[in-house]
Formats: structure tokens, sequence, C-alpha cells
């Protein structure tokens, strides 16, 4: 951030503009590019998400908005946008308007602690880790808001099971990262990058030598963010649509785009601790060899991205995969599965990491 | 003036019209074809409605596959005014559009679900073909694509439901249909 700091006031000073002003602006501008980034991307990725279910069961998926149907899910969004939207009657008024709007704030900010490229991270925090995996489990909060708040018995079951199903897959999910901050020696997000930035290249991240808990913390993902086979807070069959049965319109297209959201965060962070983050799977980046001079240099930042991205969307693809792929499970095989195999899984795994860095140290120091 | 409201009649219609989700709602024989309406040969998901909710409330077409009882018109009635509007209702299947083959000597059918809420396309047949059903699904977004917002109030007065209450003949008498949440 510093880097890029210097060269905007640079710019700033070159045509007069008083520092204060770039102080200011500095915060703001990356806060708009993720915002406006954020819902490009979840556009993209439910248009990705149905193309891709169709694809897997010999279906075309949408294909009549716009050129190969890539405006399919604008359509939905105005659709949504101007439907009608309806309070039900028992309902707690209040509660039920604020909690899909608190449902797509930790998204927001969960983003902003992701680091992008070597230079681009909103918020830079030694303990980084520690916070995303807090602010991850915070959509828990609204989904018990909206099924309490909605009046419903089928929202509030809904709600419930969500509860039950976070406790019993958060727990495992801790245990995971906490044996990747062991091996990176450290709590950030750019630093955990950096170490696996070794002579071994692609083997030298985590999912090498951390097999275990990279399956670990894909199953555990799926299962905190409540999508297929662990989709029980909004089962179908079941539960009608488990916590946002009464919702509608706008205010169910908001919990909609912060699942997806969430998505989207999660997929990152997983590649961020397994996948390198923004390294480049060559070992070298590609920019500075393909364009030369200044050009190059300020490229890097972008191929950076553009590898996170593509290893988020390797992530998000794996997640669609099992989704067309698993039924859903029972509610209490659910939890019996997270307690009795993926939690003592994963202590085993934090055990075997802190041996290896205690051993061979140096490799993955 | 007349620009901004065809400018703005254009793209909502055109957005509503691609995004038909619809009610997972089908009664008997007829909701197998559209199980198939939805699956690899018939893929309704070209048209963007293979988002089938179960909740009414994020629904915005009900297909009506099926024979409605005087036992289940009730429930036809209460999900279709759990739905907010802009709601669409097909009448799938011959016994939906007029009783079909009970028409005659049935006592317990329903002799057409337009006696109960209004119907904006009919599919007779029995059962309609998969492909009918798109055929339908299209003719809808054609008429959607036709609407108004000038036109709105005309469309809410066609888009209300029959009945406020069904009373059948097996239906129990405290059996009351409620206005849930609907104004
Ligand atoms: S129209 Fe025919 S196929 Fe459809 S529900 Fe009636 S009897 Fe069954």
């Amino acid at each position: 951030m510093n880097y890029l700091y210097f060269l905007y006031i640079e710019f700033l000073a070159k045509h007069n503009i008083p520092k204060i002003f770039g102080d200011i602006t500095f915060y703001v501008i990356p806060a708009c590019i993720i915002f406006v980034a954020l819902i490009l991307v979840i556009l993209v990725l439910v248009l990705f998400e149905r193309k891709l279910l169709g694809w897997f069961t010999q279906r075309k998926g949408p294909n009549r908005v716009g050129f190969w149907g890539v405006l399919q899910t604008l359509a939905d969004a105005f659709k949504l946008l101007c439907k009608e939207n309806i309070t039900p009657i028992g309902a707690d008024r209040a509660v039920f308007n604020l909690a899909p709007i608190i449902m797509f704030l930790p998204v927001l900010i969960a983003l902003g602690l992701i680091p992008f490229s070597s230079e681009f991270t909103f918020m830079n925090f030694q303990t980084n880790v520690l916070i995303y995996v807090i602010l991850a489990t915070f959509p828990v909060l609204s989904i018990l808001l909206a099924g309490w708040a909605s009046n419903n018995k089928y929202s509030l079951i809904g709600g419930v099971r969500n509860v039950a199903q976070i406790l019993a897959y958060e727990l495992p999910i801790s245990f995971t990262v906490l044996s990747v901050i062991v091996l990176a020696s450290s709590m950030n997000l750019t630093q955990i990058t950096l170490a696996q930035s070794n002579q071994y290249g692609v083997l030298g991240w985590y999912w090498f030598p951390c097999i275990i808990g990279f399956g670990l913390m894909l199953i555990c993902t799926l299962a905190e963010l409540n999508r297929c086979p662990f989709d029980l807070p909004e089962a179908e069959s079941e539960l009608i649509a488990g916590y946002n049965t009464e919702y509608s319109g706008m205010r169910f297209a908001l919990f909609y785009l912060s699942e997806y959201g969430m998505l989207f965060a999660n997929s990152l962070f997983i590649s961020v601790l397994f996948l390198g983050g923004y390294l480049s799977p060559f070992g070298k980046y590609l920019s500075p060899i393909l364009f030369s001079g200044p050009v190059g240099n300020i490229l890097i930042y972008f191929e950076q991205a553009f590898w996170l991205f593509a290893k988020s969307f390797l992530i998000i693809f794996i997640f669609i995969w099992v989704r067309a792929t698993l039924p859903r499970l029972a509610s209490f095989d659910l939890l019996k599965f997270s307690w009795n195999i993926l939690l003592p899984l994963s202590i085993v795994n934090l055990l075997l990491m802190s041996l290896l860095k205690f051993f061979v140290g140096g490799v993955y120091a | 003036m007349n620009i901004i409201i065809t400018s703005i009649d254009y793209i909502l219609n055109r957005a509503r019209a691609n995004s038909l989700w619809p009610l997972t709602f089908a009664t008997s024989c007829c909701g197998i074809e559209m199980m198939q309406t939805v699956a690899s040969d018939n893929d309704i998901a070209r048209f963007g409605s293979e988002i089938f909710r179960g909740s009414p409330r994020q629904a915005d077409l009900l297909i009506c596959a099926g024979t409605i009882t005087h036992k289940m018109a009730p429930a036809l009635l209460r999900l279709y005014e759990q739905m907010p509007e802009p709601k669409y209702v097909i009448a799938m299947g011959a016994c939906t559009c007029g009783g079909g083959m009970f028409a005659e000597t049935s006592y317990s059918v329903v002799k057409g679900i337009d006696k109960i809420i209004p119907v904006d396309i009919y599919l007779p047949m029995c059962p309609p073909k998969p492909e009918s059903l798109i055929d339908a699904i299209r003719k809808l977004q054609d008429d959607i694509k036709k609407e108004s917002i000038l036109k709105r109030k005309d469309f809410l007065d066609a888009h209300c439901s029959r009945l406020t209450e069904y009373k059948g003949m097996l239906v129990e008498e405290d059996f009351v249909v409620t206005k849930l949440g609907v104004k």
C-alpha cells in the first residue's frame, strides 16, 4: 500500500492538489473499487454457477438474454428490484428489515482484508487471519435474526439449524487455519502468501504439505456457506426456503447477493491460505517479460490480482461441481460428521503441521 | 416523456419476461411433464426460469400443473395471494383449464381454476408435452413484453384473485383462507 500511496501523492502534487485531499481519498478509492468489483463478480458468479450446473446436468443453461445469456443475472436483479416487498403481519418489522443488511456488511469488510496484490490490501492488520475467521461467522447472526423475526416455523428451524451447523464446523476451520499459521509463523495474510514463495513453485504452496487441511477447509467452508450438500438451513424439500421463506423482492436479493459474496470471499481466503494467494504458478511473473519498462512493473499488480482471481474461481468451480454431484445430508449426520470425523482430523492435522514445522522447518519456513 | 416511459418499460419488461421463477406447485400427473421440462432435453433454463422456488414469496409464475380439487382450492388461493406482484399464472393441463376429463362426472374437481384465480395462459391437453409448456412460457413472455407501467392499475385489477375465501363441498367450515401479509 505504501508504494501506491507515494505514487498517488506524487501524482496529486504534480497537479497542485493539496496532500490532505490525497490522504482522504486514498482510502475511499479502494473501498469503492472493492464494492463495485464485488457487485460485478457476484453478477458473474451467479451466471457461472447456473451455466455450470446446466452443463453438469447436460443442459444448456440460460442463453436467451444478451449474447450467450450473459445478461441473465442482470435481468434477475432488475426483476427482484421491482418486485413487491412484503412484510408479514406477524413479523418483527425492524429486525425483519435489518437482517438482510446486516448480512451484507461482513462480506464487504472481509474482502478488505484479502491481499489482492502485493501492494493492494485495504486493511493490512497484523492479525488479518483472525479477523477474517471471526467475520466469516457473522452471517449466522443475521440468518438467526431473519429466522426469528419472520414469525414462520420454517424460517425459525432454518435459522436454528444454521447456528448448530456453524458451531460444529467453525472449530475444524479454526484448527486448520491454525495449522497454516503455524507453518507460516504469521497471522498476516500477506506474510502467509509470501511464506509460500520458495524454490518448489506450486509444490511449495501449503496445499501440498497440508493436504489434509486443504480438504478439511474445502468441506467446512461448504458447510459454512450453507451450500450443497450442507444446505440444511434452506433445504428446499424440507423447509420451503429455510430462513428466507418470508423474504421477497430486494431483501431476498440481498440475502442472495451476500451468500454469493461470502462464497467469493471464502474462496479468496482459501486460495490465499493454501494456493499461494497472488503468487504466479510459474515461479515468476509474466508481465515484466511480455512488457518491458515501467508498464510491465505496473502490470505486475494486475497480474497478481488475476492469479488470485483465477485460483478462487478454481475453488468455486469445485464447490459447484460438488453441488451438482452430491445429495443433501440429514441434519443429524451433518453434526455427527463434523464432531466425530472432521474435528479429530483437524487436530491431528495441526499436530502433524507442528511436527513438520519443527523438524523440516527450513523448507517451509 | 414518452421516451422515458417506453425505455423504462423496455428494460423492466425484458427483465421480468426473462426471469420468471416458477413456484414448485404440481398437484398431479401434469407435474411429471413439468419436471421433464426442467430436465435435459427440454431445458427450461434457457429462458431463465429454472429456479423453482419453494416459497411463494420469491416466485413470479404459478404453473398450476395438475387437477385442483375442492380440497386443494383454498391452498391454491392462499399460495396465489402470498405471491408478490407482479405474478402470472399458467393453467397447465385440461383439468385446470376447465375440468378436463373430470368435467362431466366428478364431484370433487374444480372446473377451471379461473373460477378461483386469474389465468394468463391456458394450456390445454392431457397432459401437455414439455414443448407446449415451453411454448406457453414463450407466449407469456411475449405478453409481458407488451406491458406498460401506465397500465399498471388495469394489470393489478386483472390480477387479483377472484374469491376471497373458498368453501367447497369438502372443505370444513373452519378452514378459512387468510390474507396473510397481502394488503
Ligand atoms: S390434464 Fe390430464 S395429465 Fe394433466 S393433471 Fe389433468 S388428468 Fe392429469
